[in-house]
C-alpha cells in the first residue's frame, strides 16, 4: 500500500522533490500538492523576463496538468492550508482534513513589507508570484511612474523589467551602493551607471518614510525630504521565510523552520524544504542549494542516507544587457588579498578575493564569462598559488607562466568589443583584415579601431597576428625614446585626443619619466605639437636642433652656411650681385651650387648671420630653408617657356608651389620638382612630390627620394589643371604633416599608411579642401622669413657672445 | 679664491638654452636648465669640437650638436658609451643676475 506524502507548497523546491521522488520510486507514494496560488509549479527566476515582456507566462511553467495526471498527483490548487495537526497526522483546509504518512512543508517565502504609512494603499505591491509581476505589468503603461523600494537582485530586476515596458522607474535603495550584498562598491557603481543610462534613476542611502495617497498610492516620500510620484510601489526590500503553519504546529522554528541535514524538523514525520527552511543558521533564497535540498529530502523519503551540506552560490543579475557575476565571500577582511582588473572605457571590473592560496570571492562587471570558472575555484578550494599571476584573466590564461596573450584574444567571440573609444568589435577587424587591411594603419583607417586613445592598439595588432599568422610581422613597439614607453604614433595620438597644446601638457599627462624631455623626443613633440595646433601652441627654439634655431646650417668647424631660397631655381643679376657682395663682405670661403638650384654661402661665422640676413633681405632674398624638416626646394625645367618639348609652364607651377609651401614645418624634409615633359629634366621622379607635365595635363607621383634610400615616385593621380597640382600637392603635404612620424620622409609613411589610404583622403573633395583649409591657416602663423626676424637688432644680440673676457683682461 | 664676476641678466639666455662668454682661452657656454640654474663648461666638444652652447639642453645635460655626445654640465663628463670631459666652473644665479667664477677665466697680465 502506498506511502500518503502531503505537500504544502507547489514552488521550485517542492517541484523538483517529487521529480526526483517518483523517478526513483514511481509506485512508493500517493502525493498531495496543496498550493496557495491557483497554479502549479512554475519558474518564478524567469519573472522578470515575463515582466519585461521578453516571455509569456506560459513559456516558463515547468510543470503543467498533464505532469501531475501522468504521476497520478492529486493537485490541491488555490487551497491554502490553515493548519497542520501534528497529532491527528492531518493538514486542515476550507475542504477539510487530509491526512498524511509523512508531511513536506514548501510554504516558500513572502516579501518583506517595510512598517511604513501607506503600505497598504492600492498601488502597492511586491515582487513574488505572477500576480505581482502582471499587476507591475498592468501598471507600467509608457510614462506611468514606478518607485521600487530596494535595490537588491529582485528590486533592480522589478526595475528593469517596469522600465523595459516604458514606466520611468525609480529606484530607492537604503544603503549606499546597489545589492550591496552581491557587489562590492565598484561593481555597484558601474551597474548604477548602466541603470542610469537606461532611464532608471537611482536614489541610494534613501530611506523611505511614507507611502503618500489618498485611495491609492501618489507618492513615496524619503526621510531626507525627497519626494518621487508615483502610480505604483512596488516593495522588494527582502524575503522572510514563511514559517507560519510550522509556528502554529509547534514545530522549532527561528528564522525559519528549523531542520536537520536530513530535511527533517522536530518531528521525524514533518520535513521542510525550500525558502522557508532554516539550516545550521542559515537561509537560502537562491535556487542552487533549493535543488540540493530537494534531492537530499527525495533520497531522504525513499530511505537514503543524503545529507544536505550547503555549498557557495553564485548570483547572477537577470537584466538583459547588464553583465554581473558575484561568487563567495568578498568583504575585505585581515589577511585578504584582492586582485583587481578594470577598464574604464569598457566599463569592466573584476575583482577576485584571495585568502592565502584560495580564491575565496569574485565580483565581475561587464564581463562576466569566466565567472563559472571562478566560481568553480571557490567551489572546490583549489590552490590557486601556481596561476596567481594570470587568475584574473581566466581561463583563456590559465595554466600560468607562459601565459600567451594571443590565446587571450583567440578565445575572445566576434562581438567582443576591441576598442571602446570608437564601438569596434573584433569581428568587424576581422573583417577588415580579410577585406584587405593587413596593417595596423590600414585596420585603423577603416574600422577606426585603436584610432583614437591607442589604448587598444595591442589587442588589434593580436587580431592581426591571429587572422594573418606569419604574414603579420607583429610591431615591436619602439618607444619614442627613453623618456618614455609611448610610441610616436601613440604620442601623436594622445596630443590630438587629449588636447595638449603645449609642452609641459604633453610630459605631465603622458607621464614622461624626465624633466623636460631629450635631444630625441624634443624636436619630435614641438614639430608634433605646431602642426596640430598652430594657433595655441608657441614653437619652442630650444626644443630645435641647432639648423632651425639659427637658420643655418652648421658645418663641421661651427660655422654656418647660408642658402637664399631662388624660387623654382630662377634667380636674376641683382640676386645674383647682392649674393656676390655678401660673399665678399663677409669673407665667405666658398660659394657652391646646390643641387636644389640655389646657391649656397659655406663657413659664415655666427656673429655674422644676422648682418648677413639683413643685406639679402634687401635685396628681396628671403631663407632658403636648407636646414629645415620643412619644405626645402621646388626644382623645375624651364618647360613652354624656352623649351621646345615643354608641355606645360612647368616654371611656373614651380614658383607658385614654393611660394605656397614655404616656410612650412613637416615631419622630414621635403622637396619638389616639376617636370615639362616626360624626359624629367627636373629629376621629379626622385622628390617627395614630383610632377611631370604631359600635353594632357599634370602627373602627381609622391613618395620618391633620393638620399639614404633611392624611392621612385608611385603615382597619386593625374590631373587636368595646374590648380587641381596645386590642390592635391598642398593637402598631400598636409596629410603628410597630420599623420606622419617624426622624421620619417613620406615614402616611409606612404608604406605604412598605404597609398590608398592616402588617395582616399586627397582625393575626396571635402577632405581635400579641408586639409587645404588646415595647411593655409598653419601657414598664416608659419609663413614668415626668420632671417627678417632674426635680423633685427634685438633678436641679433643673441648671436653674439653675453660678454667678451678677453677684452677686459688684456686691459 | 674665488672671484665672481657679473657676466649678464638671467633672461639674457633662454631656459633650456645657452649663450657663449669669449675669454682668452676660447669660448665658455653659460647653460640655463629648466629649473633656473646656470653652469659654465668649455664651449668645445672633446670629440670634435663642437660647440656645446648650440646643443639641445636636457634636464642638467647638453648634447653636441655636431655628434650628439651628451656632457653632464654639473660635472662636464661625457654621459653614456662615450669618453671625455669638458672644463666646468663656478657658476651661479643671484637676484636675476648670472655670476661666474672668473679665476680661472681671465688671464691677468702685469701691465
Amino acid at each position: 500500500m502506498k506511502k500518503r506524502l502531503v505537500i504544502v507548497g507547489a514552488g521550485m523546491a517542492s517541484g523538483r522533490l517529487i521529480e526526483h521522488l517518483l523517478d526513483a520510486a514511481p509506485d512508493r507514494w500517493d502525493v498531495t500538492l496543496f498550493n496557495a496560488e491557483p497554479r502549479g509549479n512554475y519558474n518564478r527566476l524567469m519573472l522578470s523576463p515575463v515582466l519585461s515582456g521578453e516571455k509569456a507566462y506560459e513559456d516558463i511553467i515547468t510543470h503543467d496538468d498533464a505532469f501531475y495526471a501522468d504521476r497520478g498527483i492529486t493537485c490541491r490548487f488555490g487551497e491554502p492550508v490553515v493548519r497542520i495537526d501534528r497529532a491527528a497526522k492531518v493538514v486542515v483546509t476550507a475542504q477539510g482534513d487530509t491526512p498524511y504518512d509523512r508531511l513536506v512543508i514548501g510554504t516558500g517565502s513572502a516579501p518583506f513589507i517595510i512598517p511604513v504609512a501607506g503600505k497598504a494603499l492600492p498601488g502597492v505591491v511586491t515582487y513574488r508570484d505572477l500576480e505581482d509581476t502582471n499587476a507591475m505589468i498592468a501598471a507600467s503603461r509608457p510614462g506611468a511612474k514606478a518607485v521600487v523600494i530596494g535595490g537588491g537582485l529582485l528590486g533592480l530586476e522589478a526595475a528593469a523589467g517596469m522600465a523595459a515596458r516604458g514606466a520611468d522607474v525609480t529606484v530607492i535603495h537604503l544603503m549606499s551602493h546597489l545589492m550591496e550584498r552581491q557587489l562590492d562598491p565598484a561593481a555597484g557603481y558601474l551597474l548604477q551607471k548602466d541603470l542610469e543610462r537606461r532611464g532608471i534613476r537611482v536614489h541610494c542611502k534613501g530611506a523611505t518614510k511614507a507611502i503618500l495617497g489618498e485611495d491609492k498610492v501618489e507618492a513615496v516620500l524619503l526621510e531626507d525630504g525627497t519626494v518621487y510620484g508615483a502610480d505604483l510601489v512596488c516593495m522588494a526590500v527582502g524575503i522572510r521565510p514563511e514559517t507560519r503553519l510550522a509556528t502554529d504546529a509547534h514545530l522549532e522554528v527561528n528564522r525559519g523552520v528549523v531542520v536537520d541535514p536530513q530535511m527533517r524538523t522536530a518531528d521525524p514525520d514533518v520535513f521542510a524544504l525550500g525558502e522557508c527552511v532554516e539550516f545550521d543558521g542559515q537561509l537560502f533564497g537562491l535556487v542552487a542549494p533549493l535543488y540540493d535540498q530537494a534531492k537530499v529530502l527525495a533520497s531522504v523519503l525513499n530511505g537514503g542516507d543524503a545529507a544536505f551540506r550547503p555549498v557557495q552560490t553564485a548570483t547572477k543579475l537577470k537584466v538583459t544587457g547588464v553583465d554581473l557575476f558575484s561568487a563567495g565571500d568578498f568583504a575585505d577582511k585581515p589577511g585578504r588579498e584582492e586582485i583587481v582588473f578594470r577598464d574604464p572605457g569598457r566599463g569592466i571590473y573584476k575583482r577576485l578575493v584571495l585568502e592565502g592560496d584560495r580564491l575565496i570571492g569574485a565580483v565581475m562587471y561587464g564581463d562576466t564569462a569566466d565567472g563559472n570558472w571562478f566560481f568553480q575555484k571557490i567551489k572546490d578550494g583549489a590552490d590557486i598559488s601556481g596561476e596567481r599571476e594570470t587568475l584574473i584573466f581566466g581561463p583563456a590564461f590559465a595554466g600560468g607562466v607562459a601565459a600567451d596573450p594571443l590565446a587571450a584574444v583567440a578565445a575572445l567571440p566576434p562581438e567582443a568589443e576591441i576598442c571602446g573609444c570608437n564601438g569596434v568589435c573584433k569581428g568587424q577587424i576581422a573583417a577588415a583584415i580579410d577585406g584587405g587591411a593587413t596593417t595596423l594603419q590600414l585596420v585603423r583607417a577603416r574600422t577606426k579601431a585603436s584610432a583614437s586613445c591607442g589604448t587598444c592598439t595591442g589587442l588589434v595588432e593580436q587580431v592581426l597576428a591571429l587572422s594573418l599568422g606569419e604574414a603579420f610581422q607583429m610591431p615591436t613597439a619602439q618607444p619614442m625614446c627613453a623618456c618614455t614607453d609611448l610610441t610616436h604614433e601613440d604620442v601623436r595620438r594622445l596630443i590630438k585626443a587629449q588636447e595638449l597644446k603645449s609642452m609641459p601638457a604633453v610630459l605631465q599627462e603622458l607621464g614622461w619619466r624626465t624633466s623636460c624631455g631629450c635631444p630625441s623626443c624634443r624636436p619630435a613633440l614641438n614639430f608634433y605639437l605646431l602642426a596640430d595646433w598652430p594657433l595655441d601652441y608657441r614653437d619652442d627654439a630650444q626644443s630645435r636642433f641647432v639648423n632651425e634655431r639659427l637658420h643655418a646650417n652648421i658645418q663641421k668647424d661651427g660655422t654656418f652656411s647660408v642658402v637664399p631660397r631662388m624660387w623654382g631655381g630662377v634667380t636674376n643679376a641683382r640676386e645674383l650681385r647682392a649674393i656676390a657682395d655678401a660673399a665678399d663682405k663677409y669673407n665667405v670661403p666658398m660659394v657652391k651650387v646646390t643641387g636644389g638650384q640655389r646657391i649656397d654661402l659655406l663657413g659664415v661665422r655666427k656673429d655674422d648671420l644676422p648682418a648677413m640676413w639683413a643685406d639679402l633681405n634687401a635685396a628681396g632674398l628671403v631663407s632658403g630653408h636648407a636646414y629645415s624638416k620643412g619644405l626645402r626646394t621646388v626644382k623645375t625645367c624651364v618647360g613652354t617657356e624656352f623649351c621646345r618639348f615643354g608641355t606645360q609652364d612647368s616654371t611656373g607651377l614651380g614658383v607658385r608651389l614654393e611660394q605656397r609651401l614655404w616656410g612650412s614645418w613637416t615631419p622630414h624634409k621635403v622637396k619638389l620638382a616639376v617636370s615639362g615633359c616626360p624626359r624629367n629634366c627636373a629629376e621629379a621622379t626622385c622628390k617627395d612630390v614630383g610632377i611631370v607635365c604631359v600635353e594632357s595635363g599634370y602627373q602627381v607621383g609622391v613618395g620618391g627620394a633620393a638620399g639614404m634610400d633611392l624611392q621612385e615616385t608611385q603615382r597619386l593621380v593625374a590631373v587636368e589643371t595646374e590648380a587641381e597640382a596645386m590642390d592635391v600637392t598642398v593637402a598631400f603635404v598636409q596629410l603628410y604633416r597630420e599623420h606622419a612620424r617624426y622624421l620619417d620622409r613620406p615614402y616611409k609613411w606612404i608604406r605604412k599608411v598605404g597609398l590608398d589610404w592616402i588617395r582616399s583622403q586627397v582625393l575626396d573633395a571635402e577632405i581635400r579642401a579641408a586639409l587645404i583649409a588646415r595647411f593655409d591657416l598653419s601657414q598664416s602663423i608659419y609663413q614668415k622669413d626668420p632671417w627678417a626676424e632674426h635680423a633685427r637688432p634685438d633678436a641679433a644680440r643673441r648671436f653674439r657672445p653675453l660678454a667678451d673676457l678677453s677684452l677686459e683682461a688684456a686691459e | 679664491m674665488t672671484r665672481w664676476i657679473d657676466i649678464a641678466a638671467l633672461d639674457d639666455i633662454p631656459p633650456r638654452g645657452a649663450r657663449t662668454v669669449k675669454t682668452a682661452q676660447g669660448c665658455v657656454a653659460v647653460f640655463r636648465t629648466f629649473d633656473d640654474r646656470v653652469f659654465a663648461l668649455d664651449d668645445r666638444c672633446p670629440h670634435k669640437g663642437g660647440p656645446l652652447s648650440e646643443g639641445i639642453v636636457h634636464g642638467h645635460a647638453v648634447t653636441c650638436p655636431l655628434h650628439a655626445w651628451v656632457f653632464s654640465l654639473e660635472t662636464g663628463r661625457a654621459l653614456g658609451e662615450d669618453d671625455g670631459s669638458v672644463a666646468t666652473y663656478p657658476a651661479r644665479v643671484e637676484q636675476g643676475r648670472v655670476l661666474i667664477d672668473a679665476t680661472r677665466l681671465q688671464t691677468w697680465r702685469v701691465a
